[in-house]
């Protein structure tokens, strides 16, 4: 079947098979290999992305039911490694990352609860982080970086 | 101005951040094909056959291998003091002994194909009685390998003294189980292959030694090293799970060249759960003697590993529990003894601590009961034990020699920064007025050893006729930030600013040799190693600059800021790095390699105070304050430094609180999922309270221990001895890891005489 | 990891959906947020052939109060359940049980009817409703027809539904006098190892458990006790009579009965009972 997913500012149209997972039509499809895929279950977050300005695990999302929405990939949220997004800043600033596996969905998921929360307090964070794992950095600095990007434009989209 | 001890930010990060590392699975290789594994649903049965007809008829399906097609023998267990009958085909022969081991392969032109296809082989089992604890394999009555005769697949017997605890007016015997948990990386495991037309194998491999990789593949395929080139791209951690080569690996090299095209592999994370090695699975039988003042006189320990059904890394570890048997205190006499049994479950293998935090657990635990005994409170009696810091290089009864330490004072930072008078004071009136809420404060002073086995590290350095410097490292991170780190230590010396210093590490073309990242060696062997090539270039470089400019040597001064060499007193007369690059090209460039050996291992150290809040009608816990010492020498740099304890104290307290792996009396997986397996989240953690500490070690030039295992084996028992301890006044004696609401409720219950169930 | 193949039928009205379900009977599964069903389909627990996508109909997202009622859209999002102005004024159980389900992404895509109707006894929003006394409306090939949420939940994953209807609305009554709803979860993401809801409406208590047996249920004893003034304390002693819980690796049905005890009492508690 053929969907037509508007993703990072591009309109994609691609004949996919209906079982494709959004995952996949984003890491195979397109060749954007940034989100990763942690787990079979919906619990860990690395596939977040952000759908029509929220968050969503794009392992249980079908291209199916993205197309015609759009999509902001990890690739698509700053301009280059020079100039990142307030977000992506401060985890760098804060060493809010190790392995850098869970990264992509970890910031994409910051991203949209400093959008819905700008005001979001240290036990909020850990909380909204709830679906979100890492193994490498103990969370702490992540908590860091998230608290210090939402009062510098963490959560524009 | 120094780099070094600065908190520099890691170069690795801008791509992390924008564009994602570069993990296994990201990398296309054109014509690939993929490979899915059916792996057995039964933990012990026989194989009575394999149908593969349907699945090999299925669409976009290229191959179904079982054992019979595979022509790499079965492989003995890698260490020489293990049972060598208790072999492992790549694909199970005629026996099955774990649920996730392989039985087949199916290769198709998609996954999703491969997937299905999968679905559709038959295998027919013929269950046998599953061996699931350790007691009951080490009774040999059902035995996974009738050829080995038995199913101690290892042992360290040192004997027993039965008059052990005499002259000890208290003895305090207990059993624990240090109970399997699984390493979890975000990364499963991942590996493609691809064979040149001139029969030189490139494998990518999710691993943390890759020259590893390399010889393991060469061995098993009959080839030449130089005929394999490993690349480890980015890896999404390994925490010691990924080492070695796996089964599933060494087929998709061997498949890729039966085929004669790419081959990828990626395990879903159910596979991972089970087929990726698990930490820990040591019974434990601890007694600890000593008087009413507290002075402890006595220790033992024996030890039931459980190696899982075919004995790798993890049966060798109480090796290494052994070694750091008594700790941080001075015990006159110790006992030890283990043995190690397969069972029918997941292999073991190397764990975040592997094998120092099942010692520290164990003594650090029993310590507490020791202290509840006598009723002493639990820092007093840890300081009448600790060994004092003017007597290092301490030898301890089991051989060890610890460099340098000072444990008084780590274990007195951690209680000052906790406020620990407050918080018993705290404890008092919660007990006094019957809160449903008590207070647990736990205590944990641990030492450890990293770099134990010493190996050589290679490191290179090159300074380039454009002026930037290229670093080939054997060590192979997966986070911990080399490529950061080794850049100061090279900018530090040639002033060359880290942004132009490019650090190469996981390409086994590139790099000659390596040993790898674990067991907490990289900054004490690869960081030293690559240390001394940079001194080594600048000496090059001086030496260069000397013959040019007709001034001897020692004439010869390095001005790191204007990153040239010049004749002392005479600035104009000298040559910049670019010019002497240049000028060296015709000799084989300004570089050098070193091949460095440490004389030793080392031994961080230090204390974790954790403060728990346990709900006594419910049985939850929860963490309230974590505050850890953490003593790793002279630090590199604190970011990174801090980095690791933090991951380190997550994975620990995960241990203690959250996280068991869980097999049913049929030997089925019980939490073989994410779902199931409570990996520690955000929600379940408070920040971290990290207190500096800095011992620089004698051992290297860079003063520096390893430190990445640290947070893990100190915090363990912290968060353990915290739990019980906010028991302790009801008459619970202990209660087992991790202490989930059930176990905690059920605690109650049996020291307060209520039914539980 | 990747889930068998199916086709794909996507429709833009209930009419539309119920047809499908009408010609493809067991062989099809309704798709909205997808987040009960795709995670079974991805480990292969469930395979439908023939997947409906209502995600798109329009109209079935809304939260109206309708006199002494509100009525919320199958589609309606946990998310926007969660942050309805309407329910935080007349029946801010549900609106907090919302925002307990899952994690914030799951709470973008997931909906009320898609939790309902999947009737997992572990789930939150399915004990919500039914402490609430609340009615579910399903659309059939006959028409609509309205059920009480206690007749809805008739077994493990299995409701009053036939194969051809589809849930349109879930009603529950304006409840503001008090509520609480006790989650009991190791891990903040986990599913409730047990859960108590407690509504106070029109002058009385709905109380109903989580995993405590194949369906959500209503503590009815601790209801009637209540009813006959007994106090939190007295009334929570009965919360488990009547209840199947099983035992698994969290919890044993002991502790799980004790749980539901503790839980009840604190949540009649909170409730300003």
């Amino acid at each position: 079947m053929k969907v037509s997913i508007e993703v990072n500012g591009k309109t994609e149209e691609h004949d996919v098979e209906a079982r494709t997972l959004l995952v996949f039509f984003l890491r195979e499809t397109l060749g954007l290999t940034g989100t990763n895929i942690g787990c079979d279950t919906t619990n860990c977050g690395a596939c977040t992305v952000i759908m029509n300005g929220e968050s969503v695990k794009s392992c249980t999302v079908l291209a199916a039911q993205a197309d015609g929405q759009r999509v902001l990939t990890i690739e698509g949220l700053g301009q280059s490694q020079d100039d990142m997004h307030p977000m992506q800043e401060a985890f760098r600033q804060n060493h809010a990352l190790q392995c850098g596996y869970c990264t992509p969905g970890m910031v994409m998921a910051a991203v949209s609860l400093v959008h819905d929360n700008p005001n979001i307090t240290e036990a909020e964070v850990r909380e909204g982080l709830e679906g979100n794992l890492c193994r490498c950095t103990g969370y702490h600095n992540i908590v860091k970086a998230v608290l210090a990007a939402a009062g510098s434009g963490g959560g524009n989209l | 101005m120094s780099i070094l001890g600065n908190r520099v930010l890691r170069k690795e990060d801008p791509k992390f951040l924008t564009v994602g590392g570069t993990y296994v699975d990201d990398v296309r290789l054109a014509g690939a094909v993929h490979v899915v594994y059916v792996r057995s649903s039964f933990a012990h049965a026989r194989i009575l056959s394999i149908g593969t007809e349907e699945a090999r008829q299925a669409p976009g399906v290229v191959a179904v291998y079982t054992a019979a097609d595979v022509d790499l023998g079965p492989r003995p267990p890698e260490m020489p003091m293990m049972n060598q009958a208790m072999t492992r085909s790549l694909l199970a022969d005629d026996t099955v002994r774990f649920v996730g081991e392989c039985v087949a392969a199916v290769v198709a032109d998609t996954r999703a194909r491969a997937l299905d296809a999968a679905e559709l082989v038959q295998v027919e089992y013929d269950p046998l009685p599953a061996v699931v604890d350790v007691e009951t394999a080490l009774a040999d009555e059902t035995l996974l390998f009738p050829a080995a005769g038995t199913n101690l697949a290892m042992d360290m017997i040192f004997g027993t003294d039965e008059h052990f605890m005499d002259g000890c007016e208290v003895v305090v015997r207990h059993q624990f189980l240090n109970h399997r948990v699984a390493p979890c990386p975000l990364e499963v495991r991942a590996a493609s292959a691809e064979w040149s037309p001139e029969g030189r194998l490139t494998q990518y491999s999710s691993t943390q030694a890759p020259h590893g990789v390399k010889s393991g593949l060469a061995g098993a395929l009959s080839v030449d090293e130089a005929q394999v080139r490993v690349l480890s791209p980015d890896v999404g951690g390994g925490f010691g799970a990924k080492m070695g080569t796996y089964p599933e690996e060494l087929l998709v090299a061997w498949m890729a060249r039966k085929l004669g095209r790419p081959v990828r592999w990626v395990e879903s994370r159910s596979e991972s759960m089970v087929g990726l090695g698990h930490g820990r699975g040591q019974l434990q039988e601890v007694e600890i003697g000593g008087s009413r003042d507290g002075r402890i006189l006595a220790y033992r320990l024996n030890v039931i590993q459980d190696s899982g059904a075919y004995p790798a890394i993890g049966a060798v570890l109480p090796f290494m529990t052994r070694t750091m048997l008594s700790g941080v205190y001075d015990i006159p006499k110790v006992e030890f003894n283990s043995r190690s049994v397969v069972t029918n479950t997941t292999p073991t293998v190397a764990y975040r601590g592997a094998g120092r935090p099942e010692a520290t657990a164990a003594i650090e635990r029993v310590l507490d009961m020791f202290a509840a005994e006598i009723g002493m409170d639990p820092a007093e009696v840890r300081r009448r034990n600790l060994i004092q810091k003017d007597a290092f290089p301490f030898t301890t009864p089991t051989g060890t020699v610890y460099d340098i330490g000072d444990y008084v004072r780590a274990l007195d930072l951690a209680l000052e920064a906790a406020d620990y008078q407050s918080l018993r004071a705290e404890q008092k009136q919660r007990r006094e007025s019957g809160a449903t809420k008590q207070l647990g404060i736990g205590l944990s002073v641990y030492v450890e050893i990293t770099n134990g086995i010493p190996g050589s590290e290679f490191g290179a350095v090159e300074v380039r006729p454009d002026g930037t410097v290229v670093v080939r490292t054997g060590t192979s991170p997966h986070g911990q930030g080399h490529v950061t780190a080794w850049a100061m230590l090279v900018s530090e010396q040639l002033g060359i600013p880290i942004e132009s210093i490019e650090v190469i590490h996981g390409d086994t073309d590139v790099v000659p040799r390596g040993v790898g990242t674990f067991g907490s060696r990289s900054l004490q062997a690869g960081g030293v190693a690559v240390n001394q090539a940079a001194t080594q270039v600048v000496e090059r470089a001086r030496q260069l600059a000397a013959d040019l400019l007709e001034a001897s040597p020692d004439d010869v001064i390095l001005d790191k800021v204007g990153q040239r060499f010049h004749v002392q007193g005479t600035p104009t007369a000298g040559r910049s790095w670019k010019e002497l690059a240049a000028e060296a090209e015709s000799q084989g460039g300004l570089t050098a390699e070193v091949d460095f050996t440490a004389s030793g291992p080392t031994f961080p150290f230090g204390a974790h105070v954790v403060v728990a809040e346990v709900d006594t009608e419910t049985g939850l816990v929860e963490i309230k304050r974590i505050v850890a010492v953490d003593d790793a020498g002279k630090i590199l740099n604190p970011l990174l430094a801090e980095g690791q304890i933090h991951g380190g104290l997550a994975q620990g307290v995960a241990q203690a609180l959250l996280e068991e792996i869980l097999y049913d009396e049929a030997g089925n997986p019980v939490t073989a999922n994410l779902a199931d397996y409570a990996f520690v989240s955000a929600a379940e953690l408070p920040n971290f309270e990290r207190i500096a500490m800095e011992t620089p070690t004698p051992v290297n030039e860079l003063g520096a221990k390893g430190i990445g295992e640290s947070g893990t084996i100190g915090s363990t028992p912290a968060v353990h001895n915290a739990v019980c301890d906010a028991l302790v006044h009801l008459g619970v004696r202990h209660v087992p890891m991790p202490t989930s609401p059930q176990r905690v409720w059920r605690a109650i219950n049996e020291a307060t005489g209520k039914a539980s169930a | 990891m990747i889930p068998a193949a199916f086709d794909y039928v996507r429709v833009d009205s209930v009419d539309a959906a119920v047809a499908a379900l009408t010609e493809h009977g067991d062989d099809a599964k309704l798709l909205a947020g997808g987040h009960s069903l795709l995670p079974l389909m991805k480990l292969r627990l469930a395979f439908p052939s023939v997947l409906v996508d209502i995600g798109r109909i329009d109209g079935l997202s809304y939260v109206r109060r309708d006199g002494d009622q509100v009525a919320i859209g199958a589609l309606t999002r946990h998310c926007d359940v969660n942050g309805s102005p309407e329910l935080a004024e007349h029946a801010p159980l549900l609106a907090y049980v919302a925002g307990k389900v899952g994690d914030p992404q799951v709470r973008h895509r997931g909906t009320i009817g898609g939790s309902i109707a999947h009737a997992d006894p572990a789930s939150d929003l399915p004990a919500a409703v039914l402490a609430l006394g609340g009615e579910l409306v399903v659309t059939g090939p006959s028409g609509q027809r309205v059920i009480p949420a206690t007749e809805f939940f008739t077994g493990f994953l299995e409701t009053a539904m036939a194969a051809d209807e589809m849930l349109t609305e879930i009603r529950v009554p304006t409840a503001v006098a008090g509520h609480s709803y006790q989650k009991f979860v190791r891990r903040a993401q986990d599913w409730a190892m047990v859960g108590v809801a407690v509504a106070r409406y029109n002058g009385t208590t709905g109380v109903s458990l989580v995993n405590m047996g194949p369906t959500p249920l209503r503590a009815v004893a601790v209801e009637a006790a209540l009813a006959s003034g007994a106090s939190a304390a007295e009334a929570a002693e009965l919360a488990d009579q009547d209840s199947q819980p099983t035992g698994d690796a969290n919890a044993s049905p002991a502790f799980r009965r004790h749980l539901a005890r503790v839980l009840t009492r604190r949540g009649l508690e909170e409730a300003g009972l």
